[in-house]
């Protein structure tokens, strides 16, 4: 088995990741906050510890900034919901996901907001000068995809803090948090939005937004939070504000497994073992006859991600992504939930095949997905 | 029925008594406690006694002397914070 959709979640996770969550659902088991008994305390200090270190990954201070939602898809929902009021406008580009396309489109539909979409290059790259060029007075805020799903390019965002101006600038670092360093204060960005089962190696159900001092969201949901019980007024201090219910507590405490590996790996060292991957994979797609490779343009280190699309000319990505289910290849197929990025990159509305390895994926296993490929592209 | 709670502010600290100090989230709570417990300032985490708050939370008993605890309040909201004799707390500001 060859699992390369590594960018829908990382598979399979270190052993870190599983010994903390079985670790909580054994001995552990309590209701973080809600209880004074030492289960419930033992809890509720994982996530404390939890928020603490991920905090300081992504070179941040207030721990209580940082709060925990379901999913990337949430947090992001969590800014745009909650920060956008009628009138205000967005930039955007064309590589987003439709976590980021769905809510803002919502909002143009039901409450009056705007919101500009400026086009990247066939290589799926944003030009800053174009997207200075978009903003205007009432821009509220710039919503930028650190690194795509699609294409696996990474925007220079160090050079976007400087264009936006007065808006605020929310990044969506789904792809690149754990693949690739990543400081939220040298690159300016206000409200820093990820999941965390990709490259953080949870398991699945975990994502964050760390949300700067002096912005003020309004929260998704309202409910328990363990504080302030006697008042019907929701919480205005963090992380209670936008953390109402139940957490999902063995998720992390997986995720606190994952953070311990990738301290002990080193992100540098994750960064250029993916790279080293990416290499073998995308000079090896390029010498097969008849398979284009969608951006990755050139071979510079951390140029991209190790995340790639290519198609098999004269078949459907379908087709492709079928053929290798068969040989025990795991790969994603499709759009890949951005239209957008593939109208971009000329792939709309067949899609492409998704290959994400993993940190955790061989050169033989590259090797055996290329023989793969090849093989498929010869019949 | 006793509250215990005493309508008398107190304005300096006695140090032969115990400190509760309540904070609005369970994050500070923690956070606090990972001060003191790096700063070797002996404490204890407790339910928050119910004649205090009828919140659900955890506070920290101060065992230590108050004083040692005081600088690194900054940066906290304090929710409230008592003194204890055994018998009445005292509503106190740290």
């Amino acid at each position: 088995m060859i699992y390369l959709d590594n960018a829908a979640t990382s598979f399979p996770k270190p052993p870190e990741t599983i010994r903390l969550l079985n670790d909580f659902v054994n001995n552990v088991g309590g209701n973080p906050g809600r209880s004074g008994h030492t289960l419930s305390l033992e809890a509720a200090r994982i996530i404390f510890d939890t928020r603490e270190k991920l905090t300081d990954f992504i070179g941040m201070k207030d721990s209580e900034r940082l709060v925990f939602t379901q999913n990337g898809t949430e947090a992001l929902n969590l800014a745009i919901l909650g920060l956008l009021k009628e009138n205000d406008h967005v930039v955007t580009t064309s590589m987003e996901h439709n976590s980021v396309m769905r809510p803002l489109e919502f909002l143009r539909l039901h409450r009056g907001v705007s919101y500009t979409v400026v086009p990247c290059s066939a290589e799926g790259l944003l030009d800053p000068g174009e997207l200075a060029k978009a903003i205007k007075k009432d821009t509220k805020a710039v919503i930028i995809n650190h690194g795509s799903n699609v294409t696996g390019t990474l925007q220079p965002i160090e050079l976007v803090k400087d264009m936006a101006g007065d808006a605020l600038f929310i990044v969506d670092a789904c792809q690149t948090i754990g693949s690739v360093p990543l400081d939220m204060e040298k690159a300016g960005i206000d409200i820093l939005c990820f999941s965390c089962h990709k490259s953080l190696f949870s398991i699945q159900g975990v994502g964050a937004a760390y949300v700067r001092k002096g912005i003020d969201l309004t929260p998704l949901k309202f409910g328990g939070t363990g504080s302030k019980s006697e008042s019907i007024d929701h919480p205005a201090f963090l992380p209670d504000r936008y953390e109402s219910g139940t957490p999902n507590t063995p998720g992390i405490a997986s995720l606190l497994g994952g953070l311990t590996f990738i301290g002990n790996e080193g992100i540098e060292k994750i960064a250029a073992r993916k790279d080293t991957i990416r290499e073998l994979l995308v000079k090896g797609l390029r010498d097969i006859d008849g398979v284009a490779v969608y951006g990755h343009e050139t071979l510079r280190p951390r140029s991209c991600l190790a995340v790639v699309s290519f198609n098999i000319k004269g078949k459907l990505a379908s087709e492709t992504g079928y053929e290798l289910n068969k040989r025990s290849i795991y790969t994603r197929v499709g759009l890949h939930c951005c239209p957008a990025a593939h109208q971009a990159i000329g792939t709309f509305p067949q899609g492409t095949v998704r290959a994400a390895p993993g940190y955790f994926t061989e050169e033989d296993d590259v090797r055996s997905f290329l023989e793969a490929v090849r093989e498929i592209a010869e019949r | 029925m006793t509250s215990g709670l005493s309508s008398r502010r107190s304005g300096k600290l006695p140090k032969d008594k115990t400190v509760f100090i309540l904070f609005y989230t369970i994050h500070d709570v923690l956070r606090m406690e990972k001060i003191l417990k790096e700063k070797g300032i002996m404490h204890e985490l407790v339910p928050v006694p119910r004649n205090l708050s009828s919140d659900c939370g955890m506070c920290i008993k101060l065992i230590d002397d108050v004083e040692r605890a005081r600088p690194h309040l900054e940066g906290f909201e304090v929710e409230r914070s008592f003194s204890f004799d055994g018998e009445n707390y005292d509503p106190i500001t740290l």
